[in-house]
Formats: C-alpha cells, sequence, structure tokens
C-alpha cells in the first residue's frame, strides 16, 4: 500500500515535471535552442506566488496566473533581447547565452532574498485526503490535477488550433512558413512566452508544497532536460508521459534507495537514454 | 617575425613572469597565482571546447578528480599531495574514455546535457563518499612535514608552479595547433559530417582532445588541492567549477592560444575583488557579474577579446594599406 502510496505522489509531481518540460521542448522544438535557465524561471515563479502572499496578501487562487503573466513577459523579453541574436550564432554563444542568464538570475535570486529557504504555511491549501488508504496532500493533488490539464490544454492549442498550426509551421520549416505569411519572429517569441508561461504556472503549483530558495532551478532544469530527452525533443505528449515516469522512478528511487540518491538514479538514466537512444524514447528522425 | 601580436604575448608573458616579485602586497600576488591556476584550468577546457568546439559543461567532473586525488593520497597513505597527480590523471582519463566515447556520437546540446549530467552524478556519489569525506570534505597536511608537500605561507612559489605548468600547456596546445591534429580539430569544429567527409577520424581526435584536455584539468584540480589544502563536493566538483573554466575562455577567445589566460587576467582579479571588498556576501554579486558578462560575449561578441583584436588588426591593415596607396 505504501509503494501505491509512492507511485501516486511521484506522477502527482511528474505531471507538474510534465508542465514546464513541455515548454522546454516547445521552444527547443521551434528552435533548436535549449534554455540553460528554465528551472531558473521556475525558481522565479515561485518567488512570485510567495510574495503574492506575503506581500500582497493574495490566496492561492490568484498564484497561477500572476506567475504565468509574470513569466510569459520574461520569457518574451529574453527572446527578443537575449536569445533571437545568439541563435544565429555559434553553438558556443547559444549556451552561454542561456546559461549566463541562468546564473544572472540564480545569483540575483541569492542577493534579493538571501540563501534562505522559505515556504508558504503548509495549510494553505489545507488538509489530506485519504482515497481507499493512500493519503495524499491535497496540495499536491491540486498541482498534479492542474499541471494535467494545462499540460493537455498546451498540446490541443498546439494541434488543434489555427495558431498552434502557425507554430507547428514555424517548427517545420522556417522559410515555408515565411512563405504563407505567417511571421517567424512573432511565432517564437510566442513559442518562448509560452514556455516561460508554463514554467510560471509550475512554479507557482510546486510552491504550494516545496520550499523555495534560489538554488532550486538547478536540478528543475537537469529534470526538465531528463524529460524533454525522454520524451522526444519537441513533442508535448512526450514530455508528459516521460515527466509522469520521471516524477515515479524519483519517488520510487527516493523510497527504495534514500532520498540523496533520487537524482542519482535520474542523472544516469539521463545518461543511459542519451547513449543508447539520442532521438528519446518517442523520438522519431 | 614579430607582429604586434607576438610582441604583445612576450611583454605579457614576461609582465607574468616578474610579477609577483613586482609587487610585494600578498593579497596581489596571490591573485597572480590564482590567475595562472584559472588560465591552466580554462585552457586545458580550451583544448576540447575551443579547438574542437565539443562544448563541454562538465569539465568540473576531472578538475574534482585531480582534487581528490591530491588529498586522498595524503588522506590514506600520507603522501605529498602533489604526488596525487599522477593518479588524478589516469582516472580522469580512464573515465574520459567512459564517459567520452558514447558521449561523442552526441552533437551540440546533446553533448553539453550529457556532460553537466556526468559532473552533477560525481558530485553527488563524491558527496556521499566516506572515502572522500563525503560532504564534509578532506583536508590536506595542517603544517609542511617537507618540502615535498608544497606547502608555502607566500603565494610567490605557487605562481611559478602554476607558471611552469601553464607554459607547458600553452606550449603543447601551440605544438597542436600547427600539426596534423590542430586542423583536424578545426574541421571537427566546423561540423562532424563535413569533417567526416573529408577523411578525418573525428571520434579518435575528439578523444584525443578530451584526454589532453582532461589531463591538463586534472592537474590544475590537483594543484589547486595542494594550494588550498581542502576541497569539498560544491568547491570542486560544483558546475560552478566548469562554468568558471567556460567563461574564462569564452571573454578571452575560445579556440585561440592565449584566449583563456587573457579571461583569466580579466576575470579572476574581478571576482577577488569584489570577494575582498563584499566578504562573503560578494559570492552572489561575482557570480552576477560573471552572468552578465558571458551574457554579453555571447550577445554581441561570441569571439570574446581575441576577435576585438582581430577586428583592430584588421583595421590597422585596411589603414596602412590606405597610407601607402595615399602616399
Amino acid at each position: 500500500m505504501i509503494l501505491l502510496q509512492v507511485v501516486v505522489s511521484g506522477l502527482l509531481m511528474g505531471a507538474v515535471y510534465a508542465l514546464f518540460s513541455s515548454g522546454l521542448t516547445l521552444i527547443w522544438g521551434m528552435m533548436n535552442v535549449v534554455n540553460f535557465a528554465h528551472g531558473d524561471f521556475v525558481m522565479l515563479a515561485m518567488y512570485a506566488a510567495f510574495f503574492a502572499f506575503t506581500l500582497l496578501h493574495l490566496g492561492p487562487v490568484w498564484f497561477v496566473p500572476i506567475a504565468a503573466m509574470l513569466l510569459f513577459a520574461l520569457g518574451v523579453i529574453v527572446y527578443l533581447g537575449l536569445v533571437r541574436h545568439v541563435a544565429r550564432g555559434p553553438m558556443l554563444a547559444q549556451i552561454l547565452g542561456t546559461f549566463g542568464l541562468a546564473l544572472v538570475l540564480r545569483y540575483a535570486a541569492f542577493w534579493a532574498f538571501t540563501a534562505d529557504f522559505v515556504s508558504l504555511p503548509e495549510n494553505l491549501v489545507g488538509g489530506t485526503f485519504d482515497l481507499g488508504g493512500i493519503r495524499i496532500q491535497a496540495s499536491r493533488l491540486l498541482a498534479g490535477v492542474v499541471a494535467l490539464v494545462i499540460t493537455l490544454g498546451m498540446h490541443l492549442l498546439l494541434t488543434c488550433t489555427a495558431l498552434g498550426s502557425r507554430l507547428l509551421a514555424v517548427a517545420e520549416d522556417r522559410n515555408a512558413a515565411m512563405l504563407m505569411g505567417i511571421r517567424p519572429d512573432r511565432m517564437q517569441a510566442l513559442a518562448w512566452g509560452l514556455g516561460g508561461a508554463s514554467t510560471g504556472i509550475a512554479g507557482a503549483l510546486i510552491a504550494l508544497f516545496f520550499y523555495i530558495a534560489p538554488t532550486v532551478g538547478e536540478s528543475l532544469t537537469l529534470i526538465g532536460f531528463v524529460v524533454v530527452c525522454l520524451g522526444g525533443f519537441g513533442s508535448v505528449p512526450g514530455a508528459l508521459i516521460a515527466g509522469l515516469a520521471i516524477g515515479v522512478i524519483e519517488a520510487l528511487s527516493a523510497y527504495l534507495i534514500g532520498g540523496v540518491y533520487q537524482d542519482v538514479v535520474v542523472y544516469a538514466l539521463f545518461l543511459a537514454v542519451l547513449w543508447v537512444r539520442p532521438q528519446g524514447l518517442l523520438g522519431t528522425t | 617575425m614579430i607582429t604586434p601580436g607576438r610582441a604583445l604575448a612576450i611583454v605579457g608573458l614576461l609582465a607574468i613572469a616578474v610579477w609577483p616579485l613586482a609587487v610585494q602586497d600578498v593579497f596581489l600576488q596571490r591573485v597572480g597565482a590564482l590567475v595562472l591556476l584559472a588560465a591552466i584550468s580554462a585552457s586545458a577546457w580550451n583544448l576540447l571546447g575551443g579547438y574542437a568546439g565539443q562544448v563541454s559543461v562538465g569539465h568540473a567532473l576531472y578538475f574534482g578528480i585531480g582534487a581528490y586525488a591530491g588529498l586522498v593520497v595524503y588522506t590514506e597513505w600520507g603522501w605529498p599531495p602533489i604526488a596525487g597527480a599522477p593518479l588524478g590523471v589516469a582516472v580522469s582519463a580512464t573515465l574520459a574514455i567512459v564517459v567520452g566515447l558514447p558521449t561523442f556520437r552526441l552533437r551540440g546540446h546533446y553533448f553539453s546535457m550529457a556532460t553537466i549530467a556526468a559532473a552533477e552524478l560525481a558530485r553527488i556519489l563524491a558527496a556521499n563518499w566516506p572515502l572522500l569525506g563525503a560532504a564534509v570534505g578532506l583536508m590536506g597536511p595542517p603544517r609542511p612535514r617537507t618540502i615535498a608537500d608544497l606547502s608555502f605561507t607566500s603565494p610567490v612559489p605557487y605562481h611559478y608552479l602554476f607558471l611552469a605548468v601553464l607554459l607547458a600547456l600553452l606550449g603543447l596546445t601551440a605544438l597542436m595547433q600547427r600539426s596534423r591534429m590542430g586542423y583536424y580539430l578545426a574541421a571537427i569544429r566546423g561540423g562532424d559530417r563535413a569533417a567526416r567527409s573529408l577523411g578525418v577520424p573525428v571520434l579518435r581526435y575528439k578523444l584525443y582532445a578530451l584526454l589532453l584536455s582532461a589531463s591538463f584539468t586534472s592537474i590544475a584540480g590537483t594543484l589547486y588541492a595542494v594550494m588550498v589544502g581542502f576541497v569539498d563536493p560544491d568547491s570542486v566538483l560544483g558546475i560552478l567549477v566548469s562554468v568558471k573554466m567556460i567563461i574564462i575562455a569564452a571573454l578571452g577567445g575560445a579556440g585561440t592560444l592565449y584566449g583563456p589566460l587573457v579571461g583569466a587576467t580579466i576575470l579572476i582579479p574581478l571576482e577577488e575583488t569584489t570577494n575582498a571588498l563584499l566578504g562573503g556576501g560578494g559570492t552572489g554579486i561575482t557570480y552576477i557579474i560573471y552572468g552578465a558578462i558571458i551574457v554579453f560575449v555571447a550577445r554581441f561578441q561570441p569571439g570574446g577579446v581575441a576577435a576585438l583584436w582581430r577586428h583592430a588588426a584588421a583595421w590597422r591593415a585596411r589603414r596602412a594599406a590606405r597610407g601607402t596607396h595615399a602616399a
């Protein structure tokens, strides 16, 4: 029964991983650029939720929209100010650009908010459910369900709307899309905005039950890479399945061999997948 | 022929050679030694990341192995820390082959991500391995037992030790640059597929570059452990150790001989000054500045200082040509 409980809590966390990784995979698929600051975006969203509560005295209902809008704006600004220019440059410039951004965000947070761990009050989304013997915190259940719904929404946006078709057209072939009257620059800015918003929502959800610190972004970035590589680059359904799988694997390894080794298992798995199937488990090409 | 570039290199190296004798201040002498140490590890990274264009973000793996090797031979067998250098190089080279061979099939970002994951894996394992002192780390000899411990209060001996290693590395790099390997690496940097179609044995030469790069990074790690006398997982295996090598090389000019030394000469004094001025709280500021610098380098001048120098040289050449034309 405990094993089942571990699996369920892993699935709920995995849904949040899937959410911010779907933003990472969208950016990646659109323009073949990796956002090394993706986890730090999530970290900023967690602080946004925290300050919305402590400074503005807003309830948890507001956390998601506020963080989503702030991070959408950040994504667009980062694209226009930095990524648009380095994307055409050499590989080293692409890596340095977003990596430098990660350092600036992480240590600016360090400097502004100090290294102390903070957290939202535990009873903000109160209580623990008992579902047939499985005990689940309400905050984790809420986070997992909302993340799942929004990830599916992102998939529907890409596959079932005209806007999604335009985005995918640019990802497929920039020049052909231009000939069809689509402006690639706008679509890519939008992809960065959506990528930012996905981290915003994910961060606001994680903040409900997780400690907040400037350094939390580093491991989240790596988890994002693992999920995207497993799921195949550019695939939102792939990110969803891989995110859920990583959540469960992480929870199981923490339970079976100890919390300090959960990252070891995830990173080792990542390397193994890169070595055996560089295109991802569900990827084609 | 004495070109402006060569003249500058000779003057610069001479200035570095007399620096600890010219300044009597211990802080400045220490900064000089740290510049050289950073230049060694960044030049070592440059062999793979600059010349071969394989951007590793996990070189802390080899730096950490070298650093831990230095102090493990002391804590386990009582050897002087510098005696750990061959052990560090052997372990680094072995791991370079184990990690490198499968990773080199990956191109671009995937290679960078794989190297981060490998280094993070090593950091977490070191932080939980009692032989390596787990999260607490290892200490070197508290006071020098013999001269072989290379434990000095003055930074000056370190300065010349590091300078000797750096000159050896730069000499080797210059030789490589002019050899067949230099051209092969340049072709690989231009693109795997194109290089292969020209008949370059891509995998083999990437591996040579990695072996050379990892060995010298490991030596830099051992030298760090010898000078500082203390290592822990974050200070030698943390992601910032890798990032620092990249920033220094990229600022000076990745894939150029003197780029890493130039980068270290700019960044290390900056870091030491902010740390000295702001105390412990300065670490955060230092990394904000570091991050801002690399964002700017990436955005406006991916070639670093070396590219500025080339532009200036081209401008001088044009002006000279115009001058002779007018006359």
